[in-house]
């Protein structure tokens, strides 16, 4: 019988993903004795011709990280999607829109300028940008269209199972893997993590107070940071309660806050306005100024709320922002 | 500016859909008694009842202006008069912090709005319902599921080639995972 077909793929992420998949370790070995590998540029030589060659729905299952914000992107997806059996969104980029989709606060135009001009660490006095075309030596080079738009994986094509994390935790590949090779699935669209809020793997957990009271917001570079103590009692926005468990809070267990990356949980429908809920209705002061002072110690409300998840939001955007121009309109 | 604030051709004249959270004990019996007391007010809000204005999660704020409200007004007890005691404290907690992220994500002040309304002051909401219809017809519809197809149409170019049953997020609202919500 002929192994079961899988394929990687990467889009817009940074590459800790297919790391991820790495730091599955020596189980690597038995997950490559198990499978055919069609398809992971980021490892090995294949093209997309050799994708497109096999028969629609041969591949049993493809894991894609990253999130789409590019006509070529948006294209491979398609393409991956057609020949797959199953398409996993690997990884919170491409289950939320991820760290990229904070762009989703800015329109193209504002990005390229930020990036080719105006940003402190750059050096380009032709004031250069990319061109979707351009001829060098007598050849013609194509660039992909940069969407206006960063958007989750099913945002895009139809999506089977979601693997959360930033990146997904090697315990949660594995289970995934395991779970599409044994055939042993569970209904269609399920996160492939536990369903509860990471506070309940938190080594922290049995100190967490039942009265939080917030009197100051602390950032963790700010003071020394109590190892042992829950770190909301400590005045640290820690996103554990909002958060989907799966990575045995490796945060915190390391002294540092959660920033979410595990997404929400099934009962949640936001995960910025869930955890703005939660801490803002802890905070101590009741008078509107002194509010104020103690959110003050929230300078970026979206970039803390939703680090990993503009993309799937409720508002998924910046309301006021351009749809693209260039597009063709029905 | 995106074109979402432009009338929509061949529809009706536009005018706000507000929503608008009550609280059981206090502001909702103030629309009650503006209406025995046969108050006028402009007819844009539809008034949802809860138990207190702290019950207002700021997912319902969202979700309406995700699903087309052009404004959302909150009503609770005045601070000291809460029937659960601090509800309304966090609520306006929730607003403050709320209202800088909705201004990052390019919502105006105007949009949302809190108000204290006793169970006395019926005129109160009278004034504050027309107060905010007039502010925000100024600022015109917010539209966000237009703005949302609108969004998507860069998609659509490749949409054809590939023979795909239709893709969940394709219509204006409908989340691609199952609907389920406990606030």
């Amino acid at each position: 019988m002929p192994k079961p077909k899988i394929a990687f793929y990467w889009c817009a992420s940074c590459g800790g993903c297919e790391e991820a998949v790495v730091d599955l370790a020596e189980d690597l070995l038995g997950v490559v004795e198990a499978v055919d590998l069609v398809f992971w540029p980021c490892a090995l030589d294949f093209k997309k011709r050799h994708v497109e060659a096999l028969p629609d729905q041969s591949i049993t299952a493809t894991l894609l990280n990253g999130a789409i914000r590019t006509s070529e992107q948006e294209e491979v997806a398609r393409l991956l999607r057609r020949k797959s059996r199953f398409l996993i969104a690997y990884g919170a980029c491409a289950q939320l829109g991820g760290i990229p989709s904070l762009a989703n606060q800015f329109d193209r135009e504002q990005l390229l300028r930020f990036v080719y001009a105006e940003s402190p660490s750059t050096t380009n006095a032709s004031g250069a940008r990319p061109q979707m075309s351009s001829n060098v030596n007598g050849h013609t080079l194509n660039l992909p269209r940069l969407h206006q738009v960063v958007r989750a994986l099913d945002q895009v094509v139809d999506v089977d199972y979601y693997v959360p994390g930033c990146p997904p935790p090697p315990k949660l590949t594995k289970a995934a893997l395991g779970a599409l090779l044994s055939g042993k699935l569970p209904p269609k669209g399920a996160v492939l993590a536990p369903d509860i809020a990471l506070c309940d793997e938190c080594p922290r957990k049995d100190n967490k107070p039942t009265d939080l009271s917030f009197r100051e917001f602390r950032r963790p570079h700010q003071s020394p940071i109590d190892s042992q103590k829950c770190l909301l009692a400590q005045g640290l926005v820690c996103l554990g309660p909002a958060t989907r468990a799966g990575c045995e809070a490796a945060c915190p267990a390391a002294n540092l806050p959660c920033t979410g990356c595990g997404g929400p949980t099934s009962r949640v429908r936001d995960q910025g306005a869930r955890i703005l809920s939660s801490l803002c209705a802890n905070v101590a002061a009741k008078e509107e100024r002194e509010i104020d002072t103690v959110l003050a110690g929230i300078p970026d409300p979206v970039g803390t709320l939703y680090r990993y998840g503009l993309a799937r939001s409720l508002l998924r955007r910046r309301a006021n922002l351009p749809a693209n121009e260039t597009a063709p309109v029905p | 500016m995106v074109d979402s604030n432009l009338p929509i051709p061949g529809a009706a004249a536009w005018t706000p859909r507000i929503v608008a959270f009550f609280c059981n004990w206090c502001t909702y019996t103030a629309a009650d008694l503006a209406g025995v007391s046969r108050l006028k007010y402009a007819d844009n809000v539809r008034i949802i009842r809860l138990m207190c204005s702290g019950r207002v999660d700021p997912q319902l704020i969202l979700t309406a202006l995700a699903h087309g409200a052009d404004g959302v007004l909150i009503g609770g007890c005045h601070p000291g008069d809460c029937h659960y005691v601090e509800g309304n404290h966090k609520m306006l907690r929730r607003f403050r912090l709320l209202q800088r992220l909705l201004a990052d994500l390019g919502i105006e002040e105007e949009r949302v709005r809190l108000e204290w309304i006793s169970a006395a002051e019926g005129e109160k909401v009278r004034r504050v319902v027309n107060e905010m219809v007039a502010a925000v017809t100024r600022l015109g519809p917010l539209g966000l599921p237009r703005r949302r197809l609108e969004w998507d149409r860069e998609l659509q170019h490749l949409e054809a080639e590939a023979e795909m049953p239709p893709r969940a997020g394709a219509e204006p609202v409908a989340p691609a995972r199952e609907e389920v919500f406990h606030a």
